[in-house]
């Protein structure tokens, strides 16, 4: 079996002056593997995500992603290893408005090599990487050149997806991107980023309180159960 | 560079509240440039308004009096000179030339004087440029002749041959005219950009003619009046002068003469060097002249201030954009990075739109300039000096510009990748 992606070991943080916040004992996530992570706001969940993106860096015990140390980075050498590795999705207003559909979704291969090269090794150069996905993810042409913010919420998530996931990174996070979509459009975009997660070969680790969506994934887990630091929660 | 295309696209999206800045930028550029480039053309014109005389000698009152109203036809002397002592000094061994002035009367507000051909050869000005005519000649025989200085010509729209009535005194309005002895135009000089141009140049008998038959300086009535044409074949010779500048044959007398006028037993004279008399002046007027240079420096400092205050203010409203630029990949010196450029960017906008602004302002107002103060800004390359101001100025921008990087990298710091909505 190969080696997981994530994987987190005896993991504890406390922010300064407080109780720990986190401490979990063990947790992984397979290459390739989708997981809905269920995490009620104050459960740590926004924490946890800061420690897997190596912003935060943990208090004990130790973070590996694709087998490296985060904790043994430095704060340069970890936001170099996360933009090359990670892909992210917001709640919402995940891009940047003043700048077109496909500059926002290039914008992860400006600020990593590796990406950058991953994109033009598959699709010839990152124009036609940013194009492919958008048109995977069912957004027209004719869009690509528009303002960001001139998308409704549904496209943007959508551009939003697509910027997660060009250059190809083994990890994509999504922080409860389907909160601000109706019914429908959540499943329909959850399909969408399936695929393509499929396609690329990512793993996604899918956060959210939205219990309903969770059958659609490989594996779910409630980041409650996982964390023995975490107080009953007010409902 | 990416992080100068993400700079200026949000700068774009913020493009009201740039536009502001920058043309506040702009302006204060434009009034420290324009400040600096009136002063130090009024300092260049001032310095070369007389050149190559070595003393200027009157009746003794105080060097800057002397050469205000000798050189600058400002104010009055307190006193004449005798003709005997000009006669005296014009011909002592050291004295190469000497040209007598004399003044007192006025033609529409300009002043004028009397003097001799000397003055038409050896008077110099800028770097001891010559005065030369533009049209017609200079006075000669004639007494009822006047030479025209550029600027009465063109204001007051004179040409050769045109008849003009000077008046007593040196008020712009004056109650009493020399109407009886009207002078024609015989020449015009060419524009110096001194106080020549606003000067009418009689001979020094004209000037005699003009009082030959006042008493107590107040005109003759009835019969004691002259005719100009009876004064025409008196004896014109002037008993008096008002001042005269002297030409040495070696500079290294300069100081042995000064001290030989200053202790003259004739009358009381006293005798100048007129640049030491220039300093002095310029020393005089400098002081306004720095404040003025102080406030626009002020000015300038206001723009900036500005400039981060709008930046600070914006800082909060894009925390978001700060989180969305970490998800992507970005360290927080980008971060920083991107406000240093964004002020650097603004500043640099201001400085060429004040740069245009300026030398739209020096086009439309040049000549107004010209005519109204005599003074010429030209349309010229920024200097080395000026250069040196604007690139002062991108230096205060990116310190300027370094607060809020400082605070913005803090920011993302403590933010991460993600606003808590």
């Amino acid at each position: 079996m190969n080696a997981p992606l994530i994987e987190l070991h005896e993991l504890g943080f406390a922010w300064p002056g407080q109780d720990e916040l986190l401490d979990i004992p063990a947790f992984r996530l397979e290459a390739g593997e989708t997981l809905f992570l269920k995490g009620p706001s104050g459960s740590g969940k926004t924490t946890l995500l800061s420690l897997l993106g190596g912003v935060q860096k943990p208090g004990r015990g130790s973070i590996r992603l694709l087998g490296t140390d985060l904790g043994a980075l430095s704060a340069s050498a970890r936001d170099h290893f996360r933009v090359d590795h990670t892909g992210y999705i917001f709640q919402q207003f995940n891009l940047l408005p003043f700048l077109s559909v496909r500059e926002n979704v290039e914008l992860p291969c400006h600020f990593s090599r590796l990406r950058a090269q991953r994109a033009r090794q598959r699709h010839g150069s990152v124009d036609k990487a940013a194009a492919s996905l958008l048109a995977h993810l069912g957004l027209k042409e004719e869009l690509l050149t528009r303002r960001a913010d001139s998308l409704s919420i549904g496209q943007q998530q959508r551009v939003a997806a697509a910027r997660a996931l060009i250059g190809q990174p083994e990890l994509v996070i999504a922080d409860e991107p389907t909160s601000a979509l109706d019914a429908d459009a959540r499943e329909a975009f959850l399909r969408l980023l399936f695929a393509e997660c499929r396609e690329a070969g990512a793993s996604l680790l899918f956060v959210s309180h939205d219990q309903s969506l969770a059958p659609l994934f490989d594996r779910s887990l409630s980041l409650a159960e996982l964390n023995r630091a975490s107080r009953p929660v007010e409902a | 560079m990416y992080l100068l295309r993400l700079a200026l696209a949000s700068l774009a999206n913020r493009r009201f509240t740039a536009l502001l800045t920058v043309f506040a930028i702009a302006l204060s550029v434009t009034l420290l440039l324009a400040v600096e480039r009136v002063r130090t053309e009024a300092r260049a014109s001032f310095a070369s308004t007389i050149s190559g005389t070595d003393l200027i000698v009157g009746a003794r009152s105080g060097s800057v009096n002397l050469l205000l109203y000798s050189v600058f036809r400002i104010g009055n002397a307190t006193n004449n000179i005798r003709w005997d002592s000009f006669e005296h000094f014009a011909q002592h061994r050291q004295v190469k030339w000497a040209i007598p002035i004399s003044l007192g009367d006025s033609h529409r507000g300009y002043r004028v004087m009397g003097t001799s051909a000397a003055y038409f050869e050896h008077y110099r000005y800028g770097r001891g440029q010559p005065l030369e005519i533009a049209q017609g000649r200079q006075f000669e025989q004639d007494p009822f002749e006047v030479v025209l200085g550029a600027e009465v010509a063109e204001t007051l729209g004179y040409g050769l041959g045109e008849e003009i009535v000077l008046a007593h005194g040196v008020a712009t309005v004056s109650l009493v005219k020399h109407d009886d002895k009207p002078f024609k135009v015989v020449g015009i000089l060419k524009r110096t950009g001194t106080p020549v141009d606003r000067t009418l140049h009689i001979s020094l008998a004209g000037m005699e003619a003009l009082h030959v038959d006042w008493q107590n300086g107040v005109p003759a009535r009835g019969a004691g009046k002259v005719s100009a044409e009876q004064a025409r074949h008196m004896d014109l010779q002037p008993k008096a002068i008002t001042a005269f500048m002297l030409g040495l044959n070696s500079k290294i007398a300069t100081f042995a003469v000064q001290r030989e006028i200053n202790d003259y037993r004739g009358e009381p004279l006293l005798a100048i060097l007129p640049g030491v008399a220039l300093q002095e002046l310029w020393g005089l007027m400098g002081t306004a002249e720095k404040a003025l240079l102080v406030v626009s420096w002020f000015v300038v400092l206001t723009g900036l201030i500005g400039m981060l205050t709008a930046i600070l203010t914006s800082l909060n409203e894009r925390r978001r954009e700060m989180a969305i630029l970490r998800s992507v990949g970005a360290r927080p010196w980008h971060i920083a990075g991107l406000l240093v450029l964004e002020a650097f960017a603004l500043t640099l906008a201001g400085v060429l739109l004040g740069l245009a602004l300026l030398y739209l302002g020096i086009a439309l107002a040049q000549g107004y300039v010209q005519v109204q103060y005599g003074l010429y800004l030209p349309l010229a390359v920024p200097s080395r000096y000026e250069w040196a101001l604007l690139g002062a100025i991108l230096g205060a921008a990116l310190l300027i510009g370094s607060v809020p990087a400082w605070r913005a990298y803090r920011q993302s710091l403590a933010d991460g990748l993600s606003i808590r909505l």
